[in-house]
């Protein structure tokens, strides 16, 4: 069953609220992860395996680097479990 | 002349099987109370462990941490964390250069829990679902690593591995630090967090753990005729310790003084300790010596004793060849009867034991022992706790680790 994008964003919100601390509303699609959420590379490591498993997609290494934004995440997990 | 340079206690912290803080596990050994509870009863179902009780934590990390504290740290890291803040709270949050200020915490075991958890993943669901933060979390610098990341503690950060006398170890090499002139203040303690199915397993197998199933909180009954074995605890001691002349310069309020260190090792046997007690006794005559205090002054002991038939017996037998008449008045305390045995953590709880005993002039009690051995040729404090003499005194934390490490601290009044 797929998740809408609607679900996936709040998924990866609760999942980066755990990691960061942050509250859930303010993990929106425009936020940098680097940026704007101060997410360094193990934290990004360990919100993508949190979230393969709870969308079960593949995240692919090479991919990671692209994901810019929550909002380029949640598409790239959108587009990967169609 | 060269003057050596006095260390000092200023601040104390703790998580532990009797209270969340030092104030309530002080109240509760005070008062006798048992830490000692039913574990998880699935875990005895499951895998058939002989043993269904422990000391568990009392007040959970998930009551004190935000969530992604607990995600990021193993729970050997999290009870020492809680400790350390509170010690450098009730320090008065020294202002020091972080290069003059070491932490020293250690863990007899490390982050086990973090380990089995991770195997499991591994084995059940593949690599791609192991988290990356697992080697961070399990390592057993882990604890020390992440109260340096907290207070900015840049003159060193240590953890010294001796099993059971891991945390009297961590302070005795804090005071070297302080000593040597390395740094002027230095968080040191002791965590441990191993309170999981497999190592209670293991303690079982070696029969070394109570097996008073049915009665959990008379099961840690130091110097009694009927103890059985060790109760396993869990939790952490963090004591702040700062040169003399930095907690004068700042008008820090003074619990007592560290004033002697003594290490030693059997070269024996694996666990058993050496039957005379030679390793012991070396290493509570050199932390006396250490202190440059007499025989006489020692008026409290904070012992090892764990417990067990043998190695009880062994403990006070050394402590009686080294000082001999002087034992006479020596008060003797076992506080695992309370708190069971924290492993990594035990030698940094006892000599915040110690420290208190020393500051508030009451040793503590020794719950459980209905018949004391008619072998202890020791003054043992039973009950209630024991006031002890105004003037210079001291007191000294035995602590002892599988592989015959042999820690003694010596604290004095300030």
């Amino acid at each position: 069953m797929a998740h809408s994008e609607q679900e996936i964003l709040a998924g990866l919100a609760e999942i980066v609220s755990e990691e960061t601390g942050l509250p859930t509303d303010s993990v929106l699609p425009e936020k940098s992860f680097t940026d704007d959420l101060d997410i360094d590379s193990l934290s990004m490591m360990t919100i993508v395996t949190l979230a393969e498993e709870k969308f079960d997609v593949r995240i692919p290494d090479d991919e990671v680097k692209n994901l810019t934004t929550v909002g380029d995440a949640v598409s790239f997990i959108a587009n990967a479990q169609s | 002349m060269s003057h050596r340079t006095d260390v000092v206690v200023t601040g104390l912290g703790a998580t532990t099987p009797l209270g969340g803080d030092v104030r309530s596990t002080w109240d509760a050994a005070l008062a006798g109370e048992s830490g000692a509870r039913p574990f998880n009863p699935e875990w005895v179902e499951a895998y058939g462990l002989p043993v269904t009780f422990a000391a568990t934590i009392k007040v959970a990390p998930a009551d004190v941490l935000s969530t992604p504290e607990l995600k990021r740290m193993d729970p050997s890291a999290q009870y020492a964390i809680i400790a350390a803040r509170e010690a450098w709270a009730d320090a008065g949050s020294p202002e020091v250069d972080g290069e003059r200020l070491g932490a020293v915490v250690s863990s007899g075991i490390g982050g086990i829990q973090t380990i089995l958890d991770g195997w499991d993943t591994l084995r059940e669901k593949g690599a791609r679902r192991v988290l990356p933060m697992t080697v961070p979390m399990l390592m057993p610098n882990s604890p020390t690593a992440y109260v340096s990341l907290e207070l900015g503690a840049k003159a060193g950060a240590h953890a010294l591995v001796s099993a059971c006398a891991s945390g009297a170890e961590a302070i005795g090499y804090a005071v070297d630090m302080i000593r040597s002139g390395r740094a002027d203040v230095v968080v040191a303690g002791g965590t441990e967090a191993a309170i999981h199915p497999m190592p209670i397993a293991s303690f079982a197998a070696s029969r070394t753990l109570s097996t008073r199933n049915d009665d959990p909180t008379a099961a840690s009954r130091p110097y009694d005729v009927d103890r059985d074995g060790f109760v396993l605890g869990e939790g952490a001691g963090v004591v702040v310790l700062e040169s003399a002349e930095h907690a004068a310069a700042r008008g820090a309020r003074v619990y007592a003084k560290v004033s002697g260190v003594g290490l030693s090792a059997d070269g024996y046997h694996i666990t058993s300790p050496e039957p005379s007690g030679d390793g012991q006794i070396r290493a509570m005559r050199a932390a006396i010596a250490d202190a440059g205090v007499a025989a006489t002054d020692v008026v409290h002991v904070n012992a090892h004793a764990t417990s067990t038939v043998v190695g009880d017996l062994i403990e006070a037998r050394s402590i009686r060849g080294l000082l001999g008449d002087d034992a006479d008045h020596v008060a003797l305390s076992a506080t695992k009867s309370m708190t069971g045995h924290l492993l990594g953590g035990a030698g940094a709880l006892e000599t915040i034991f110690t420290v208190l005993a020393v500051h508030d002039r009451q040793a503590p009690p020794t719950i459980n022992v209905e018949n004391p051995d008619p072998e202890l040729v020791l003054d043992l404090v039973r009950e209630k706790p024991r006031a002890l003499r105004d003037g210079d005194i001291a007191a000294v934390n035995n602590s002892f680790g599988f592989g015959g490490h042999n820690v003694a601290l010596v604290v004095t009044s300030a």
